[in-house]
């Protein structure tokens, strides 16, 4: 079996480094032949250990231990059970799809066998971030995940935006990073271990102690400076600033890492620590108010977007937000579940977002667009598939999870739940306008494509060769099959998933001895599990519930407002400019960040750059030593004279000084 | 006492190797021309046997002797004879080009290596002080002769005359070192040495001035300061392959002798050694790191990087002995040998690249030679560099933790400034190694000759240099084999 | 002291083994002497003169291979010595006696080597 285990993220990477090498010189088709084998190989272990976790074989153990000092143990291991295996088939399934989907979408591109080198390379990194059994290979997966996606953000890096949006990703993530290993550095200080199971044994013990230097009582610091981790990786508030702008990479990748596999690295990992966070109510607060903001809010920016990409983007964000609030709520199978559905049917929005902007010759702005169902008709039916799952309609998959957390956060207790409530239940408003605001503008409506836009806002999204467009008169034309298929395989679980699972996942016991709540104190999932009587009775009731009303509320509205009356938005938005500003300009996050942090940190860098680095390093001590070192080599060379009787010599010399020691001994 | 015959089984791989070198001497003077090439066929046949029949002699029961006890075989022997095989059997392989080119690829080439090769055994079996001399001088005039192998040419003359008259010095000191213990113990054996219950008072100033000479002894052949002064003059001067055999494999039969002679023999008289070994090593360290920075004869400076990796070897050997305390003293010794073994490795890379680079008429000796060496070869740019970051110490290639395992030994017998000064030096000797990375990656090619090495050369190499950062990933295969020695054998 | 007697004795005959010679030759030589015949003799050198000259390598060649075999010949005196005591100890004769004849071989082996490479040869 350990065999196995090791097949999984092993293939991925034997096709990365394939791919990456030779890839040029074994041509297209023999690569993305390699490395879909790979992920397909992946996908094929990970069923296989799909069902001998199901029979109750789980496993925890060393494959190869690096190193070890002053007691800490640095190792590569597999911690495999029903969490693991669930991340694993979500990440090599999705990862599949879009490598088939990949052939369609860079078809063109210059950089094809790069791209399969790198999105093989990230299989194999968030396989190693899923399967670790400890927090060494946790962040080692951790950061690779970062480092690819940061090599995918700039993938086409002769576009400024890019690499501006791929450096903006990489900084973002290094102060979550920062507070991440603040937390593992706490754990390995204080607990001794990095192997998850002794730290957790050790949680009840953790949890009386407190920090020696701040005072602060341990298992908080702890659990939020690891959250901190969570919130740069999965995009919360005020952390998210970076998942916007990453869709300045190719759209597979929007699907792959932004939407569906890296960015729910965070979740994973909060509900992987369960057994620490269930012992602190601060940290779970935090990360409620955190994720319910994030809900909200970010949900609300979906609207204003005209770019499609950007708006599936946030509503990502939004609905990591919803993830991170089923932590807050310690409904940590509900968000794995959430972000299971979350992963197919936002895969499915952001490939068939994908096929629209292949259609449209890579323009993004969907106010070119409008009824493009009649030309793409597979797209339009799947991207609608997402859509309704995205917004929750019952007996969909995403309703499931998203009824799921709702109830759980009404029954949580600790401080913020009433505030978190409130966003979430607001936030299926706004996710139902801003969904089918997209869809309405995309698919529906009159044809605005093919006319010469000269004056739309390209400054947004920059504007160079990939942001071509239709040329006037010319119809878009539906994707190759390479394109749709995996559309189609993805939006059969979108639809289906949710209602076959939510009772083994939620309540069957599927994560028991996984995931840890303290039920006496943490009542919501206790609370779920009473309220439910079946998937076919938990969709009808959702007919009938508040959250559908008011997500019907939210598509009537966006039907209003782009079907009927498509001259309001802009009138609306004038009328209200100051609000419009402020959400256009994303509640001027990224201006806050350019001029405080950005010049705050360039200033700073200055100042020590001349003081400290040009005056203290560069003159005193590096030019300084430097010339005294060489003046010392110079004059141990000169000692090298040539002539054999120096050199006995120096031989009688060293006789003498070892026969001193006879003396000092 | 009735005299059996002694076990020869025990002794098969000395005997191949005597018994080739002896077949390759007579070829040399009796040979047909065209016979020329088996010559080194025969070579590394004897290489190969020597190994099999090594690993099938030795290591089970853990230690063994012969000829009344002079001769010992256990885990040391062992493991520093499988090293020092690999490394002559790379030596030939990566000289063999160079030494065609110039036409000294001859039959009495192979024949010292062998001898060398021969005295390198001895010293890893001997348990009996003369023994040791006879093994030392085997090995030393061997390769004495091959410095000079080249006596037409001025450089190679000069360098031979040198190591000899200064070898000869030395052996004049370790030989006066054991009559002056074999005065004060009367006996020749180690085993009786070391069960020397006490010594008179005036024997023990007796014994301790032979200590002294035998220490200075040690620490020529291994090239340590102030006995280090023919190193960068013979590593400069001898013919390149020569150079490599000698940084390599000399260096394991050096700590074979100095382990087996301070540690397994002298041990109760670690006071008076361990001092000595302690400056020995820190003025090595000092100086062979802060004198090879002023080099820009490639070979210079690797001479001088050795006498600070050797400083290292003797570091490890000196901190061993800690009152009482067993653990603290394996951990010290098995990190010496790793280290020792590490650096052997290490330089058959670094010389090998030297070699892979050199061509008729050029020696690719000089730093100016390396530059814009990834414009010629990209991927032996890349193992130029893991091999100088090896060399330098950075972490995560196994000279990291060849220096880290002697530095924790050196933290845990309590000599916390040795260590700090010793990291302190490498810091600054990490900048040399680094220098010949830059050169090779960012300057310009002096000349734009292709690289005409051997594909046998070229695998070797790449294999070499590759384990190096294998090695840096999975130290701990290395590491438990030292470590197992150790524990065998003491 | 009577255990020294045939010390004394050796040291009787040698002395007059070196001694005999010289007296007859004093007595029965013919003496016509000239400068040549009075200086010490020194392997066909001048003597008392510069020490700095160029002289042939192949006197040390050949001064070097005696003093190698000289040498190793003194080491079968150890054995001749201790043989019969090793039978006495129980050692098998036969073994005893192959010890040394390897010795000899490599021996002549090295003198057969040397003898074809030349070094043997003035000219």
């Amino acid at each position: 079996m350990k065999l196995l285990y090791t097949v999984v993220p092993f293939a991925p990477l034997v096709g990365a480094i394939v791919a990456g090498l030779w890839g040029n010189r074994l041509g297209r088709t023999a690569t993305h032949r390699i490395t879909i084998l790979g992920v397909l190989i992946a996908f094929l272990a990970s069923v296989a250990i799909f069902f001998d976790v199901h029979n109750g074989n789980t496993f925890n153990g060393p494959l190869y231990t690096w190193g070890t000092s002053d007691g800490l143990t640095f190792e590569v291991g597999f911690l495999i059970d029903s969490l693991t295996v669930t991340m694993m088939l979500v990440v090599t399934f999705v990862s599949l799809m879009v490598h088939i989907y990949t052939i369609g979408y860079m078809a063109d591109d210059p950089g094809y066998c790069r791209f399969f080198s790198y999105i093989s390379l990230f299989t194999f990194s968030m396989l190693m971030l899923v399967m670790s059994n400890n927090f060494l290979q946790l962040f080692f997966g951790w950061e690779a995940v970062g480092l690819v996606s940061y090599l995918l953000i700039g993938f086409w890096y002769t576009r400024p935006t890019a690499i501006y949006a791929n450096l903006k990703a990489f900084l973002v993530n290094r102060v979550g990073d920062f507070g991440f290993l603040l937390g593992i550095g706490l754990i390995a200080a204080y607990a001794g271990t990095l192997d998850y199971a002794e730290t957790f044994a050790q949680a009840e013990k953790l949890a009386t102690m407190n920090e020696a230097v701040t005072g602060w009582p341990l298992i908080t610091a702890i659990c939020i400076a690891l959250f901190i981790g969570a919130m740069g990786k999965s995009a919360q508030v005020p952390l998210h600033v970076w998942l916007p702008d990453s869709m300045e990479g190719p759209t597979p990748i929007s699907a792959l890492i932004h939407a569906a596999t890296m960015v729910t690295a965070g979740i994973f990992m909060v509900a992987r620590m369960s057994p620490l966070f269930e012992l602190s109510d601060t940290a779970l607060s935090f990360v409620l108010v955190i994720g319910a903001t994030t809900a909200f809010f970010m949900g609300i920016l979906g609207i204003v977007q005209s770019d499609i990409k950007r708006v599936v983007a946030y509503s990502t964000l939004s609905q990591l937000g919803y993830m991170t609030v089923a932590l807050g709520a310690s409904a940590y199978s509900v968000a794995i579940f959430h972000l299971m559905t979350h992963a197919f049917f936002k895969a499915l929005l952001f490939l068939s977002a994908g096929s629209v902007i292949i259609a449209m010759h890579h323009d993004q702005d969907m106010r070119n667009m409008g009824g493009l169902w009649k030309y793409l008709p597979v797209t339009w039916l799947t991207a609608l598939i997402g859509a309704l799952a995205l917004i929750g309609t019952p007996f969909t998959s995403g309703f499931y999870s998203k009824d799921s957390i709702l109830i759980a956060v009404a029954h949580a207790q600790i401080p913020g739940a009433t505030y978190a409530y409130f966003c979430v239940m607001a936030g299926v408003f706004v996710t139902a306008f801003y969904t089918f605001r997209m869809i309405f503008l995309v698919f529906h409506g009159k044809e605005r494509f093919g006319q010469a836009h000269a004056h739309h806002d390209h400054a947004a999204h920059g504007s160079d060769d990939h942001h071509h467009g239709l040329a006037p008169g010319e119809k878009p034309h539906e994707s190759p099959k390479v394109v749709t298929v995996p559309l189609v395989l993805l939006a059969i679980p979108s639809l289906l998933i949710g209602a076959f699972t939510i009772d083994a996942m939620l309540f069957g016991g599927w994560f028991a001895n996984v995931i840890f709540v303290d039920e006496a104190r943490h009542g919501s999932i206790a609370a779920l599990r009473e309220e439910f009587h079946g998937a076919l009775a938990m969709g009808l009731h959702g007919l009938t519930s508040l959250p559908f009303f008011i997500a019907l509320a939210g598509v009537a509205l966006a039907a209003f407002f782009y079907l009927v009356r498509p001259d309001l938005p802009d009138r609306i938005a004038a009328r209200v400019r100051w609000l419009y500003t402020i959400l256009v300009n994303h509640y001027y996050f990224d201006r806050f960040n350019e001029i405080v942090f950005a010049g705050g940190a360039r200033r700073l860098g200055r100042w020590l750059w001349q003081i400290g680095d040009r005056t203290v390093i560069d003159g005193a001590m590096v030019n300084g030593s430097a010339q005294i070192v060489g003046e010392v080599a110079e004059a141990g060379a000169a000692l090298q004279s040539g002539r054999l009787y120096h050199y006995a010599f120096s031989m009688i010399l060293g006789i003498a000084v070892l026969l001193l020691f006879l003396y000092l001994v | 006492m009735a005299l059996e015959l002694p076990n020869f089984a025990l002794l098969a791989p000395q005997i191949v190797i005597a018994l080739a070198a002896l077949v390759l001497m007579t070829a040399g003077a009796f040979a047909r021309e065209r016979w020329r090439q088996w010559n080194y066929v025969v070579a590394q046949l004897a290489v190969i046997v020597a190994t099999l029949l090594t690993v099938f002699t030795s290591g089970d029961p853990r230690v063994q002797t012969t000829f009344g006890g002079i001769f010992l075989v256990d885990w040391i022997t062992l493991v520093v004879q499988l090293f020092i095989y690999l490394s002559v059997f790379a030596a030939l392989i990566y000289g063999r080009f160079y030494l065609i080119e110039r036409g000294l690829e001859r039959a009495e080439y192979y024949a010292l290596v062998l001898l060398s090769l021969l005295g390198m055994q001895i010293l890893t079996v001997a348990n009996h002080l003369l023994l040791f001399y006879l093994g030392l001088e085997l090995m030393s005039l061997a390769l004495y002769a091959l410095v000079a192998f080249d006596r037409n040419h001025a450089l190679r003359a000069e360098a031979g005359m040198k190591y000899f008259v200064l070898g000869a010095l030395a052996s004049g000191l370790i030989l006066y070192g054991l009559s002056l213990i074999y005065g004060a113990t009367a006996t020749l054996s180690l085993p009786e040495i070391s069960s020397v219950a006490a010594l008179r008072p005036g024997d023990e100033r007796v014994f301790g001035f032979g200590l002294a000479f035998l220490v200075a002894g040690i620490a020529f052949k291994f090239g340590a300061v102030p006995f280090h002064m023919w190193v960068a003059d013979v590593y400069h001067g001898a013919p390149t392959p020569v150079t490599l055999l000698l940084a390599s494999a000399p260096k394991l039969a050096a700590f074979a002798l100095a382990f087996r002679l301070l540690v397994f023999g002298f041990f109760e008289y670690a006071h008076y050694w361990q001092p000595m070994l302690m400056v020995v090593a820190v003025a090595s360290i000092v100086l062979g790191n802060l004198a090879a920075i002023a080099q820009k004869n490639l070979k210079r400076m690797l001479a001088y990087s050795g006498i600070s990796h050797v400083g290292f070897i003797l570091l490890g050997l000196a901190v061993g002995v800690v009152e009482g305390n067993h653990q603290l003293a394996l951990n010290a010794y098995s990190a010496t040998l790793f280290y020792a073994i590490v650096y052997a490795v290490m330089s058959l890379a670094s010389f090998g690249l030297i070699l892979l680079m050199a061509r008729s008429g050029f020696e690719a000796e000089w730093l100016d030679d390396v530059k814009g060496l990834n414009q010629k070869s990209p991927w032996f740019a890349a193992m130029l560099l893991i091999t100088m970051f090896s060399l330098a110490g950075v972490p995560f290639f196994v000279g990291f933790f060849a220096k880290l395992a002697v530095l924790q030994a050196v933290v845990a017998a309590g000599y916390l400034w040795v260590a700090v000064l010793a990291v302190v030096m490498s810091l600054i000797g990490a900048f040399y190694y680094l220098r010949v990375v830059k050169l090779a990656y960012f300057d310009e090619p002096t000349e734009r000759q292709p690289l005409i090495a051997s594909s046998e050369t070229r695998v070797l190499l790449s294999g070499n240099a590759l384990a190096l950062a294998l090695f840096g990933l999975m130290p701990q295969g290395l590491m438990s084999l030292a470590a197992y020695a150790m524990i065998a054998s003491l | 002291m009577e255990s020294y007697f045939p010390v004394l004795v050796f040291l009787v005959v040698a002395l007059a083994i070196g001694v005999l010679p010289m007296v007859f030759g004093w007595i029965l030589g013919s003496r016509r002497p000239d400068p040549e015949k009075y200086s010490p003799y020194e392997c066909g050198f001048e003597p008392f003169e510069d020490a700095r000259i160029k002289f042939d390598v192949r006197y040390y060649l050949i001064a070097i291979l005696f003093i190698l075999f000289d040498l190793e010949i003194a080491l079968l005196f150890p054995w001749g010595v201790t043989f019969n005591e090793m039978i006495a100890a129980g050692a098998n004769a036969w073994y005893a006696f192959t010890t040394v004849l390897i010795f000899l071989a490599v021996l002549v082996l090295g003198y057969a080597v040397e003898w074809k490479n030349g070094a043997l040869d003035w000219e």
